[in-house]
């Protein structure tokens, strides 16, 4: 979008006020998680930056906030509940999500748009009405308070994502390549996991990202249906903003901040990857 | 999808009926090969979320509690008229009821739900059930001797209306109604109203960010759509890392910003916009609610913006231009029309989600920043009204749902994609 030779002043000045514009909202969309990372190392117990740091004065900066982290039991155990939460949700998503999606995609399939509704529904309906839905009917179940209620309704939440992105990988899927696979003799069992799997597995593991984040971030159903044995992170960063709020939670975030840009790149190598498979790019 | 088998000289009426029975019976088995694979998913939603939902829709219309804890008053007032005070078979029953759950320690729950409905009720009950020695027959005397309430008909005809096992009351008071003596439903004044006050003040928010984030999320979808893509590629990082960022952290982060001793107040008083000892109230009110949970937001209207814009040829505005628009006009008439579709998945997207927030107004919205979802965590953790919290729940999922489904009428959802 370069200003061509012919611009007039006043298009000219719109140019650059545009440019302006688009500057603030890029830094309006950065600067929280900017602000975060330098104000953890804060020696101070204050949400803001102290004199010594604008100053850059070695003393004003300390990990003792990363030290209190790494020291707490409530937070090291909270760690340990979202890693075996996350890690059971997202398996137990992307098995039951690549199979119905793979269900999904053919055309065979009665009733396709109720049941793509009812399957995605977990991603439309506000978390808060499931989490009081689910707190009531897990407790009937005996399940409240558990590992098992949790993990089977962060497994509900993290569908849908598997879901919509294996669907979307098997709707450029040839299928052609089945009936080859079948005509040179492979039971289909052989022919999904040597032909099917390895073509939509960057789908398959997007889409388990997407259901691992929204397991390793819930926090609403958790506070409905987690006891104190299954305090997760987001759980524990909500306890502590409301308690006693401690710069601790920005050690935390900043820790949880390199998390997401591993997970970014992770999910946009992946993305580039199935565009190149598919021959977009 | 439908095949027909073209009658060919080659084979004998029987055979083409084989071949037709054939083709039905693959046809049905791949069938239920379709749906083998989708069942496991569905029987897991029905059960781990579907189900609760469908419990919560029961629990806001179910009222058990004073039936099943004063089942012989209730029964016995089934045929009272309500014009003039019980009779002394209806008191003996009630002295029955209070003499049992004083025994099993139940009356206290039925007191509460009465008090729900008619305040004074559960130390009527309940003072009454700590005299019991004094009950005797007769007992419409007895009781009226120990508490004067009991000769209030007011208070019977709570009782008979709550003994009924279904109930519409927690809908009454989640739309600001209320039940008079008599039965009648009507509103409460205006400036009793609390619930219809939060959804309006729910909605009317939610259209805000939703119009914050088309204001901010435009100008950046089209700079990012117009920059050749590697280096839109880079820009879009910028987009992507809140959008993987929790959203704990973000709402964290919002308050180190917004705080009176936040990053915000202390850059104004620095550059002296403003004194140090009138530092500007950001947080925990609607302004708190509504710059966060546009930051929180503005993602999900850049992405499905971005992928529509990219679409968009820019040869048309150089068209327009050529043939003599102005910038605006050739925006105005070319450009903006076919970007609707980008327009309205972001929006609807943004919109859902933002009528359904709770943990981001419960953080840094306070009062007046406060959603319907938090009315709803409210009545569920600490007033523990469980009842209204279902019925306001329902509400919500019902306009949720609404809105979705007139969207998904009118536009369709094939135009919503993620990341």
């Amino acid at each position: 979008m370069a200003l061509p030779s012919y611009a007039g002043p006043l298009e000219r000045t719109w140019y650059y006020t545009f440019r302006i514009i688009c500057a603030a909202v890029f830094i309006f969309l950065i600067a929280p998680i900017l602000i975060i990372v330098p104000l953890s190392f804060n020696a101070e117990p204050y949400f803001s930056f102290t004199q010594g740091m604008l100053t850059l004065d070695p003393d004003a900066f300390s990990l003792r906030w990363y030290e209190t982290f790494l020291t707490s039991d409530r937070w090291i155990n909270s760690i340990q509940n979202s890693v075996i939460v996350a890690f059971f949700a997202t398996f137990f998503s992307a098995v039951l999500g690549t199979l119905a999606a793979l269900g999904l995609s053919r055309s065979e399939l009665p009733f396709k748009g109720v049941i793509m509704g009812l399957l995605i529904s977990p991603m439309i309906v506000p978390l808060i009405i499931a989490a009081a839905g689910m707190f009531f009917f897990y407790s009937k179940l005996g399940i409240s308070q558990t590992y098992v209620g949790l993990i089977m309704a962060h497994t509900a939440l993290g569908t849908p994502f598997v879901v919509i992105t294996v669907t979307a990988t098997l709707s450029n899927f040839d299928h052609t390549l089945v009936k080859a696979g079948a005509s040179l003799g492979a039971t289909p069992t052989y022919t999904f996991f040597k032909v099917t799997m390895p073509l939509i597995m960057t789908g398959i593991i997007s889409g388990a990202l997407f259901a691992m984040m929204t397991s390793f971030d819930e926090v609403i159903v958790a506070i409905f249906i987690a006891g104190v044995e299954q305090r997760t992170i987001p759980l524990q960063m909500w306890a502590g903003i409301r308690e006693q709020i401690s710069p601790t939670i920005l050690a935390v975030a900043t820790i949880l901040i390199t998390f997401s840009i591993i997970m970014l790149s992770t999910v946009e190598i992946l993305r580039r990857r199935s565009d190149r498979i598919r021959g977009i790019s | 999808m439908s095949i027909s088998v073209e009658a060919t000289g080659d084979l004998s009426p029987e055979e083409q009926k084989r071949l037709k029975a054939d083709l039905h019976r693959s046809l049905r088995r791949n069938k239920m090969k379709a749906l083998m694979l989708v069942a496991p998913l569905i029987i897991f939603i029905l059960i781990t979320f579907v189900a609760p939902i469908g419990d919560m829709l029961i629990r806001s219309v179910d009222d058990t509690v004073v039936n099943e804890y004063m089942p012989r008053t209730t029964e016995a007032l089934d045929d009272w008229d309500g014009q003039a005070l019980p009779d002394e078979a209806i008191y003996a029953a009630l002295a029955q009821d209070i003499i049992e759950g004083r025994k099993e320690k139940t009356i206290g729950k039925a007191a509460k739900r009465l008090n729900y409905e008619k305040g004074g009720m559960r130390s009527l009950l309940m003072s009454t059930s700590r005299k019991h020695k004094k009950i005797q027959p007769p007992y419409k005397d007895s009781l009226i001797d120990i508490k004067k309430g009991w000769g209030d008909i007011d208070n019977w005809k709570v009782i008979q209306r709550l003994g009924s096992p279904v109930t519409a009351s927690y809908y009454i008071n989640a739309f600001d109604m209320e039940t008079n003596s008599d039965g009648d439903v009507s509103f409460v004044p205006p400036d009793e109203q609390i619930y219809l006050k939060l959804f309006w003040r729910t909605i009317w928010m939610s259209v805000l960010i939703t119009a914050m984030t088309v204001l901010l999320g435009y100008p950046v979808s089209y700079f990012l759509a117009s920059l050749p893509l590697k280096h839109a590629n880079v820009l879009m990082i910028l987009v992507l890392l809140p959008f993987w960022t929790s959203l704990l952290v973000r709402t964290t982060s919002w308050i180190a910003m917004l705080q009176s001793q936040g990053v915000l107040n202390d850059l104004m008083v620095w550059i002296g916009v403003i004194g140090d000892e009138n530092r500007v109230q950001l947080i925990y009110n609607a302004i708190g609610t509504v710059v966060a949970m546009t930051h929180i937001l503005l993602p999900f209207m850049i992405l499905p913006l971005y992928s529509v814009m990219k679409t968009v040829p820019p040869s048309y505005l150089r068209a327009a231009r050529s043939l003599g628009a102005t910038p605006w006009t050739a925006f105005w008439q070319v450009y903006l029309p076919q970007t609707v579709p980008g327009i309205s998945a972001g929006a609807i997207l943004v919109f859902i989600l933002s009528i359904g927030y709770y943990i981001t107004p419960a953080l840094v919205g306070g009062q007046s920043g406060a959603f319907i979802g938090n009315a709803i965590a409210g009545h569920m953790q600490q007033s523990l009204n469980w009842g209204l919290a279902a019925a306001l729940g329902v509400m919500l999922l019902v306009l949720v749902l609404g809105i979705y489904g007139l969207y998904n009428r009118v536009v369709g959802t094939n135009s919503v994609k993620l990341g």
